[in-house]
């Protein structure tokens, strides 16, 4: 069988709204939370990798490259404020993250 | 898997096995440099900061999923149906045949001797150089602002006062005794 660009852009449309199911049913919880915007951007950098192969130009690695990049920094000063948080609150629900409300 | 396990740590090492095997489709698409880039960033340093996280922070996670029943059927819906809508999307673009090329037989690179990431780095230098430097800066960012807020200030910590240490006179720190013979102090 062959594998396509279709069968490349399937999986990462499944790994997106698996990403997004995972927040809709971790809404409390930010950790998981930050993890399932992991595996989004994991599926984006599926597709940015795909396009590449097919479209023989190495922009779009370059441009995953990237966005590895952001995302590891994203995922640094998430957990970052989530420590701070905790050890202000000694809690990481998102409910409870009312302290600047109007 | 990531997102249903009860078990946080659990979640995040299936995290770390997709990484591993989204590695292995780029290894497939030929694209090697990407791929040891991802299991290194993601796979080697990520993954511990979040278990390093779920870890240290000693909470209760049941607690945290007890409205997950409530929303489930709803979320599913909507998740379903944008998977459907992207499937669809896809499948009606990729019938034509143009796109249905086996994608394994069109290496990105002609040449035996050029590497993947040889060409990238021929690449990345040269045409991206200023976007390289941006995503340098905003990981040194992200390291700073790191490094602030978990920051504790400490009162043990021994800090040089500079300023302090040059405004201070002789006199202040020099005593000068007469030390008669034979006496002592």
């Amino acid at each position: 069988m062959d594998v396509t660009l279709y069968h490349y852009l399937g999986l990462s449309a499944i790994l997106f709204v698996l990403g997004i199911l995972g927040i809709f049913i971790n809404r409390r919880n930010v950790i998981l939370i930050l993890m399932c915007i992991e595996l989004m951007l994991l599926s984006v950098n599926i597709n940015f990798v795909a396009f590449s192969a097919y479209l023989d130009d190495l922009g779009g690695q370059i441009f995953s490259m990237f966005v590895l990049t952001v995302a590891a920094a994203e995922a640094a000063i998430g957990l970052a404020i989530l420590l701070v948080f905790f050890r202000n609150r000694g809690s990481i629900a998102v409910d409870d993250v009312t302290v600047m409300k109007g | 898997m990531v997102i249903t396990a009860r078990n946080p740590v659990h979640a995040v090492l299936f995290l770390i096995l997709c990484f591993f095997n989204v590695s292995g489709l780029f290894v497939l698409l030929g694209a090697e440099f990407l791929a040891f880039m991802l299991v290194i960033v993601y796979a080697g340093a990520l993954s511990v900061l979040f278990l390093f996280i779920v870890m240290m922070l000693d909470i209760d996670f049941s607690s945290l999923r007890q409205d997950m029943v409530k929303y489930t059927p709803i979320s599913i819906l909507i998740a379903g149906v944008l998977l459907v809508e992207l499937l669809l999307l896809f499948q009606g673009w990729g019938g034509s045949s143009h796109i249905a090329g086996n994608l394994s037989e069109h290496p990105i690179l002609s040449s035996e001797d050029m590497t993947n990431t040889k060409a990238i780095g021929a690449v990345l230098y040269t045409d991206y150089v200023y976007a390289f430097q941006l995503s340098g800066l905003v990981l040194f960012v992200a390291m700073i602002g790191t490094i602030t807020l978990t920051l504790r200030d400490t009162h043990k910590a021994k800090r040089q006062r500079v300023s302090e240490q040059t405004a201070v006179k002789p006199e202040d720190i020099l005593n000068i005794q007469k030390v008669t013979p034979g006496v002592g102090m």
